[in-house]
């Protein structure tokens, strides 16, 4: 299993908590997440299914190479973390 | 009478009786409120949020404000592989992606439920549920002289006005930043451009014409005499007599003719109004004055009305969804990118500053009785 955690700022707009799901790529990990809780994904993806061009999706402390087709692997015991680019005034 | 106003740092509700306007409301505070609509068939409001991280959003309240429901997000389908979708000015590649809600209206009186929503990157949606549910317009997205559309203050090409005709709901006219005035007579089966007689001064000679390229910032229409229609452009002011099938210009009117925003009253044909600003190159009030242009005799003179309006220095530009009129053709109301929002109760002879600290404001909705 791995650990997904999304960025506080999220609870403005949604209840969020940490998610359990089973390893795999970074797109099966955030499915899992998306089928458990649909609202979210529009939040983390855009309409093609690609990380919004403003929010980060790191991997054990690496942010991923694939913002497109998120093949990068999550390996049991991984961690997720889906933060914010920084960014406005 | 009540107002709604959208801005950078959210939503605000104000309410309009004798003694003035009050705030009823704020939500979505520290968010940015792009658009704010509301159905005039059943008092349905709609806000549209701009989340800088997390994308558009659509919220809905059947209760005025009281409450909020997050409602789906139009969504393009998925880009086919081999579609090679450029903006045609810089050939950066176009994403099938709502970037922003740019537009939202009621359908007609005959069809409850539906809804026109227009967006950047220039896709136009339809809703027959009241935006439980969106489909593309594929007939327009697919139309070949929408690759000829690109970004006007934007990145890439929006849909910022929806006319429907108040009299046969078949017929709907948009506006698009940059791609000209497109109308359907058959709910959107079939479109074709009716910007000819626009001229883009922002283009080589050759193109100036192009109905496909034409800026028509906004564009508002009568709604007792819908064959009425203005559109403030990108470089002149214009007037339509036939529906929108073609554009009379009215040439330049003293302090300009540029400008973001227009207001058809919905009574009077002749009457419309305008903030002009300097030019493209200076999105500034002429000479520090804020003023609103009215025309009562079809677009042939306008008088520039300012009391109650800031005294120069003043450097408030107002966008193209922020200002409206009401239904009764007297009330007006007005927001500024500097946060000012300002009230008119006499059809803009004189206005009432209600705030001049708001965060920017980018849309103003005035919601009331049509007596």
């Amino acid at each position: 299993m791995v650990t997904v955690r999304f960025t506080s700022t999220l609870a403005r707009h949604l209840p969020i908590k940490e998610w359990e799901v089973p390893a795999g790529t970074v797109g099966e990990v955030l499915g899992a997440v998306f089928d458990g809780f649909p609202p979210i994904r529009s939040y983390v993806l855009d309409d093609q299914g690609t990380v919004r061009h403003h929010v980060a999706v790191f991997v054990d402390g690496s942010n991923i190479q694939d913002r497109q087709h998120l093949t990068d692997p999550v390996p049991d015991g991984g961690k997720v973390h889906v933060l914010q680019a920084l960014s406005g005034g | 009478m009540q107002i709604w106003v959208g801005t950078r740092k959210g939503l605000f509700h104000f309410t309009l009786d004798e003694k003035g306007p009050v705030l009823a409301h704020t939500a979505f505070l520290g968010d940015p409120a792009n658009l704010v609509q509301v159905d005039s068939r059943n008092g349905t409001v709609f806000a549209c949020l701009s989340l800088g991280h997390f994308g558009s959003k659509i919220q809905r309240s059947n209760d005025n404000g009281e409450t909020w429901k997050e409602l789906p997000m139009p969504v393009f389908p998925e880009k086919p592989a081999e579609a090679e979708d450029l903006d045609p000015i810089r050939k950066d590649p176009l994403d099938w992606s709502v970037k922003q809600i740019w537009s939202l209206e009621a359908g007609g009186e005959d069809q409850p439920g539906r809804l026109w929503c227009g967006t950047i990157p220039g896709g136009l949606f339809t809703s027959n549920d009241c935006g439980n549910s969106w489909s593309l317009v594929t007939s327009l997205w697919n139309d070949p002289a929408r690759r000829k559309w690109f970004g006007g203050g934007a990145d890439f090409p929006g849909i910022h006005s929806i006319c429907v005709h108040p009299e046969d709901s078949a017929r709907v006219l948009v506006g698009v930043s940059c791609g000209g005035v497109w109308q359907t007579e058959d709910h959107g089966a079939t479109w074709r451009n009716t910007a000819a007689g626009m001229r883009a001064n922002y283009m080589p000679p050759e193109q100036e014409e192009d109905p496909d390229i034409q800026d028509p910032h906004r564009i508002a229409r009568c709604r007792d005499a819908p064959d009425r229609l203005w559109c403030q452009h990108h470089n002149a002011l214009y007037r339509s007599d036939d529906g929108g099938e073609s554009w009379v210009d009215l040439g330049t009117p003293a302090p300009s003719n540029f400008g973001f925003a227009v207001a058809a009253h919905p009574k009077d044909a002749d009457t419309a109004w305008f903030v002009p600003a300097v030019d493209d190159g200076c999105r500034v009030p002429v000479d520090g004055r804020v003023v609103v242009n009215r025309t009562g005799d079809g677009g042939n003179t306008f008088a520039s009305l300012d009391q109650g309006l800031p005294l120069p220095p003043a450097y408030d530009l107002v966008y193209r969804h922020a200002l409206d009129v009401g239904p009764d053709g007297r009330v007006l109301a007005m927001g500024s990118t500097t946060g000012g929002l300002w009230v008119s109760q006499d059809g803009g002879e004189h206005w009432e500053l209600v705030s001049a600290h708001l965060p920017p404001v980018y849309a103003v909705r005035v919601v009331g009785d049509p007596s």
